[in-house]
């Protein structure tokens, strides 16, 4: 089992994952590795735990107890400040969830934005405590490197949105509000959004289950296209023909455990878990 | 021709409605003026109010209801929002379980108190409590802006909930915190969503001033007082009083359903 996750690093291990909502168990001690370049598909009936297994994995939904290391860090422990883990995984919805009230490039600039700029304040901060403080020192501390200001900041991330947006072609459409794009343009904003943070995993939950039929091709295309540039994406999906071309790893996820997982041809060619079997016979 | 025709067929009851109106109005007014000895009254309301510069007193007294008015408004939605955003957490912890049970204490305090106490209380006791000396028109300001708080902190939760709740979650999942998230992303198109009914809050604090005499402000209703006080003649001051009054709720209301049309444009586009 263990030869096949040997692509790249450990990025994401849960250990012991367990999350109850009041007195439902929907994940029961699920561990399981997750690594660098490897392109992981969820399955499994619904209800059985994907969406909720996903969203721990960068605590959208707070574990009930277990760890989830991400990048060596605890992200479960309530002392960890979430938001700089969850720059760096990205997360797209069956929804899209765009951001309504701005309009493309906003949507896809607003993140990276706060970032760079709370950064850039926090070392301005830095250097104002530098500056009293060499009032009363003999050997002057030097102040921090301030990098780009913020006008250059809006500059870069801008220059990034267009650069993303013209490898889904849809640059033409960096100045209108959401409300105006089919769905397959929604979804594939919201993947090159996940995408301008530059994280190193993007978590996707049934990412074509809200698309029209004609649509969901253009963003599974996109996605490949992210996988074979090496992006580590796990992916909650129903589409079996996607999982079997596009993923390394089936992970089977039923009455909260993790019930077998291989490759695309063990788990959908010679499936041993009856529960899989029946899935199988369901959907295929 | 034909343009004129559709247009009397198209709007042929409100025609007659108006008409009827007027008519009705004019009756009104000729039988006043024959019965109230009108010329009378209104030469000493023109004495007063021209010859004698009564209208200085009435400018200034508009300009003090927009004053309060407005900064009551503008603060009303800082206060109603931040209120908003504590009452809609998820009481996580136990700073904000306290804070959540402070502000519903606030806004029933607000909410089930008339305005004329809230401003006698807070002009002629708690100011001077806390050794502020203020202009009566600052202490209605500021009185105004808490009141209206209270009040928008409701239109304003109801507006955050009408926001679909996977745009927290969007937001929240790319790293911003959650009052980043909140004031970029959720307030914006909750105060969108509110805005009519933001707009007859707006209208009921404009009809609310009227009380603000009471601690010695100079408002629209307290420089016709006046009028009327000095002159011994109340009945045109009261009736422009009342007009101008409506004229001033008209205008706002017209305002606000531009601004509603111009909105519901931008979505479309
Ligand atoms: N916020 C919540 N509160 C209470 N119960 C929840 C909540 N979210 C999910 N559940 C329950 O947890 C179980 C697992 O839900 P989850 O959404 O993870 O399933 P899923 O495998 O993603 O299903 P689907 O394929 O339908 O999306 C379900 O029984 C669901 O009703
Ligand atoms: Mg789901």
């Amino acid at each position: 089992m263990n030869d096949i996750n040997n692509k790249g690093k450990l990025l994401i291990e849960t250990r012991k994952l367990t999350k109850r909502f009041g007195s439902l168990l929907v994940l029961n001690e699920i561990d399981e590795k997750f690594y660098e370049g490897e392109q992981v598909a969820i399955i499994g009936p619904s209800g059985s735990g994907k969406s909720t297994f996903l969203r721990c994995l960068n605590c959208m939904e707070d574990p009930t107890s277990g760890a989830i290391v991400f990048d060596g860090v605890d992200i479960a422990d309530l002392k960890v400040d979430i938001n700089v883990q969850r720059q760096k995984i990205g997360m797209v919805f069956q929804q899209f969830n765009l951001f309504a009230n701005l309009n493309v490039l906003d949507n896809i600039t607003l993140a990276p934005r706060y970032v760079a700029k709370k950064e850039r304040r926090a070392k301005v901060r830095k250097n104002i405590l530098i500056r009293i403080g060499n009032l009363f020192r003999k050997n002057k501390k030097p102040l921090l490197e301030l990098g780009d200001s913020e006008k250059e900041i809006n500059r870069k991330t801008e220059e990034r949105a267009y650069e993303l947006l013209r490898r889904i072609g849809l640059e033409d459409k960096a100045k209108v509000y959401p409300s105006t794009l089919s769905g397959g343009q929604k979804q594939r904003i919201a993947i090159i959004r996940a995408l301008a943070m530059n994280p190193k995993v993007i978590l996707f939950d049934e990412p074509t289950s809200a698309l029209d039929p004609e649509m969901v091709g253009e963003v599974l295309d996109l996605m490949k296209s992210l996988g074979k540039e090496g992006m580590t994406m796990i992916i909650v999906t129903h589409e079996m023909g996607f999982a079997r071309e596009a993923a390394d790893r089936i992970l089977f996820i039923d009455e909260g455990v993790i019930k077998e997982q291989g490759t695309p041809e063990e788990v959908f060619d010679h499936p041993k878990n009856p529960r899989l079997k029946e899935f199988l016979s369901k959907v295929l | 021709m034909k343009e004129k025709n559709s247009f009397l067929k198209k709007h042929w009851v409100d025609i007659i409605a108006i008409v009827a109106v007027v008519a009705l109005f004019a009756w009104i007014c000729t039988s006043i003026y024959i019965n109230f000895r009108f010329a009378k009254k209104i030469n000493i309301f023109y004495n007063y109010f021209i010859v004698n510069r009564g209208y200085e007193r009435l400018l200034l007294g508009m300009k003090n209801t927009a004053i309060i008015a407005v900064s009551g408004l503008l603060i009303g939605i800082v206060i109603g929002t931040l209120i908003a955003v504590i009452k809609v957490v998820r009481p996580s912890n136990r700073p904000i379980r306290y804070a959540q049970k402070v502000v519903t204490v606030y806004v029933a305090f607000f909410r089930g108190t008339p305005m004329v106490v809230q401003l006698l209380v807070g002009y002629f006791i708690l100011f001077p409590l806390m050794k502020l000396t203020v202009t009566p028109v600052a202490a209605c300001v500021w009185i105004f802006g808490l009141n209206s708080g209270a009040y928008i902190s409701e239109i304003m939760r109801g507006g955050i909930n009408s926001v679909d709740s996977g745009q927290l979650e969007a937001a929240r999942a790319v790293g911003m915190p959650f009052s980043f998230s909140m004031l970029k992303v959720v307030v914006p198109q909750a105060i969108k969503n509110i805005l009519p009914t933001l707009g007859n809050e707006f209208i009921a604090l404009v009809k609310e001033t009227a009380v603000v005499g009471y601690v010695g402000a100079i408002d629209i209703t307290n420089a016709f007082q006046y009028q009327g006080s000095n002159s011994y003649e109340y009945m045109i001051p009261y009736l422009v009083m009342a007009l101008l009054y409506i004229v001033i709720v008209a205008a706002i209301a017209g305002l606000v359903k531009l601004m509603e049309r111009k909105l519901a444009k931008n979505e479309r586009h």
